[in-house]
């Protein structure tokens, strides 16, 4: 069996604050494999956004070990931690988080300008990309130009560009109606049966219901972690 | 890599045109202002070092002292203490080249109806070659003519103009105190010495027929004055000296008694004047270079204020991979695009105010490559220095801050 993508062992994370260390991720285990879809719940302050935050290597874990298809990024440097960004790992923010001066071209294919690929490559997947979400036709229209839901479309075009191992969605439709956040997950589905191991984030249960195994966060520890109940919420 | 980033940069530049053009109007005033400063002092330098020229290097004049008589005292120059055979004696000092007893004065020349007043320079043939003064017609007097007192003379260009009109001089006749001079040679123009006076207002005749026709002297021999050249600027220091001693001794001067000579160095005149220029030039450069960082302040302000306002952006970047050298280099550029597009701008409108200037006044103005190029290169590096903090604060947020950022 092949290597798994995320694999935590006993992860910790404590901030510092005035009344002493606030500890907002407590012994976390956890193991992902390739080509799964999880989702990740609990209500606010339960430690699942620091948790992302970990997975998607933008913070370093005060404790514990965190391996990253094989490799532990635990202690790594910023530039090592953007490289895994850049090259293994997809993001998908609540907010789209679209460049607003750029066209859909520019924003999907800024990763790979700073991975050093030239311009013709990157004009030539970032079409392919933009294709596969069903926005070819808008490459030169601005963000500001299109609807949410073709934004967060965007927003999973430019994810997908590197073909990373791993996609991490922050509350991907939280920002939207629930008519295009079925789009939205059913093209999340649609990329998952494509072999993409994804990671989301979400307090609604028929959004999470999308995913095959659901795992729960509260106080700062992972307290359930079982597959999704075989008779979904669908209303 | 850099085409995408050269490209995001002009984006930025222009999502804000207003904005971006003040800041770049500092950068133009600023560069500016420099060249335009450097252009009018070098112009003054090239001016002063023009006039300067004129005089003739490494001289010195000496002048005999001065004398007394019934509790008047005259100036110097007024006592007959300096003789053609000093000046003879001092031209076999060693680090000297020419050597021209000196006698002149104001007198009126005249030819028919017209009449000018003018200076009169009664000296020997050497006198030419230390002002470093051409002859552009004819031919200079000798020794012969000096020997022989002839009635000979050089004229300069003012007075020419104003005895001859358009007139050739050559070969004309003028009277000074009723004596007849046959002129020469006519003299390259000059202009004017340091003092603003004309050069060219002058004539000039041998030495002997200046003192028994025009001016008439104390004794024959006497002089009032002798220039003396030395080979170079470094000899004259050792000249000085010597000459100081050779003319107390051939003066029977004992030890304690006053110099009845004066010695005066017209290169420390000339050094001093130069170096009033210089120093008037770097007093402008500097002015005009606080201008410089001014609009290099201005640049780092408004860096730092789109840094603030683009922390998300920032925070997007470093999310799907930019390393901090990525965002270094991007805010970097962005502001040494803005410096430099104000240089480039602030370069021509220097250059234009420095030929504007030249056009409308008659101050010597002088842009040299040097000067562009040095401008340049600061207000380049003005726009590194400045825009490298903003740049590696933007660099050194750490990604989830920026992120939450709105």
């Amino acid at each position: 069996m092949s290597e798994p993508v995320i694999r935590v062992v006993a992860l910790g994370k404590t901030y510092p604050t005035a009344v002493g260390d606030f500890p907002a991720l407590r012994d976390v285990d956890l193991t992902i494999e390739a080509g799964e879809f999880v989702a990740i719940m609990g209500p606010s302050g339960s430690g699942k956004s620091t948790f992302m935050n970990l997975l998607g290597c933008l913070d370093t874990p005060s404790s514990g070990d965190y391996f990253l298809v094989g490799r532990n990024v635990a202690h790594l440097s910023r530039d090592e931690l953007a490289r895994l960004r850049n090259r293994t790992l997809g993001f998908v923010f609540q907010g789209f988080n679209l460049l607003p001066r750029m066209n859909l071209e520019d924003n999907v294919s800024l990763p790979l300008v700073y991975a050093g690929i030239d311009r013709r490559e990157r004009r030539r997947r970032a079409r392919s990309e933009l294709d596969r979400v069903g926005l070819g036709e808008y490459a030169g229209s601005l963000p500001s130009r299109i609807s949410g839901g073709q934004q967060q479309r965007v927003a999973i075009a430019r994810a997908l560009i590197h073909s990373p191992s791993l996609i991490l969605a922050d509350e991907p439709t939280g920002n939207l109606d629930s008519q295009t956040s079925e789009e939205i997950m059913a093209l999340f589905g649609a990329l998952n049966r494509d072999g993409i191991t994804l990671v989301l984030v979400t307090h609604e249960s028929d959004i999470a219901a999308h995913a095959a195994r659901q795992v729960r966060f509260r106080d700062g520890r992972m307290v359930s972690d079982q597959p999704t109940p075989k008779a979904p919420a669908t209303c | 890599m850099l085409r995408a980033m050269l490209g995001e940069a002009w984006q930025a530049m222009g999502a804000n045109r207003l904005r971006t053009a003040l800041t770049m109007l500092g950068m133009v005033i600023g560069v500016g202002s420099v060249v335009l400063m450097m252009a009018i002092g070098q112009g003054a330098q090239y001016a002063v070092a023009q006039t300067i020229s004129t005089m003739g290097s490494n001289l010195y004049i000496v002048i005999s002292g001065s004398t007394s008589a019934a509790g008047l005292r005259s100036g110097g120059g007024g006592g007959p203490t300096l003789t053609v055979a000093d000046a003879e004696a001092i031209a076999e000092l060693e680090g000297v080249v020419n050597v021209a007893p000196v006698h002149q004065g104001t007198q009126q020349l005249v030819h028919g109806a017209n009449n000018w007043s003018s200076t009169v320079v009664g000296t020997t043939p050497p006198y030419l070659d230390a002002r470093a003064w051409t002859i552009v017609a004819g031919y200079p007097f000798g020794d012969s003519d000096v020997r022989s007192a002839t009635r000979v003379a050089l004229i300069g260009r003012t007075a020419a103009e104003n005895l001859f009109g358009t007139d050739d001089p050559l070969g004309q006749t003028i009277r000074i105190r009723q004596s007849p001079f046959v002129i020469i040679g006519v003299l390259g123009p000059k202009g004017q010495n340091l003092d603003g006076r004309d050069q060219d207002d002058t004539v000039i005749i041998p030495l002997s027929t200046a003192q028994r026709k025009v001016f008439g002297t104390p004794f024959v021999g006497s002089v009032r004055m002798i220039m003396v050249q030395a080979t170079s600027a470094e000899a004259m220091p050792a000249v000085e000296r010597d000459m100081t001693a050779l003319l107390r001794q051939r003066h029977r001067l004992r030890e304690g008694q006053d110099n009845d000579f004066f010695i005066r160095n017209l290169a420390a005149a000339a050094d001093s004047a130069a170096e009033t220029t210089r120093v008037m030039s770097v007093l402008l450069g500097a002015i005009a270079s606080v201008s410089l960082l001014v609009g290099g302040i201005g640049i780092m302000n408004i860096m730092l204020v789109s840094v603030t306002e683009r922390t998300r952006e920032i925070g997007i970047r470093m999310a799907i991979g930019a390393r901090e050298r990525d965002i270094l280099a991007q805010f970097l550029l962005e502001a040494l695009m803005i410096s430099i597009a104000g240089s480039l701008l602030g370069l021509a409108l220097g250059v234009g105010g420095a030929l504007l200037t030249n056009a409308l006044t008659d101050m010597a103005i002088v842009i040299s490559g040097g000067s562009v190029l040095v401008a340049f290169a600061v207000a380049a590096g003005v726009g590194i220095f400045f825009g490298y903090y903003p740049a590696h604060r933007a660099a050194a947020l750490d990604p989830i801050e920026a992120l939450r950022h709105q």
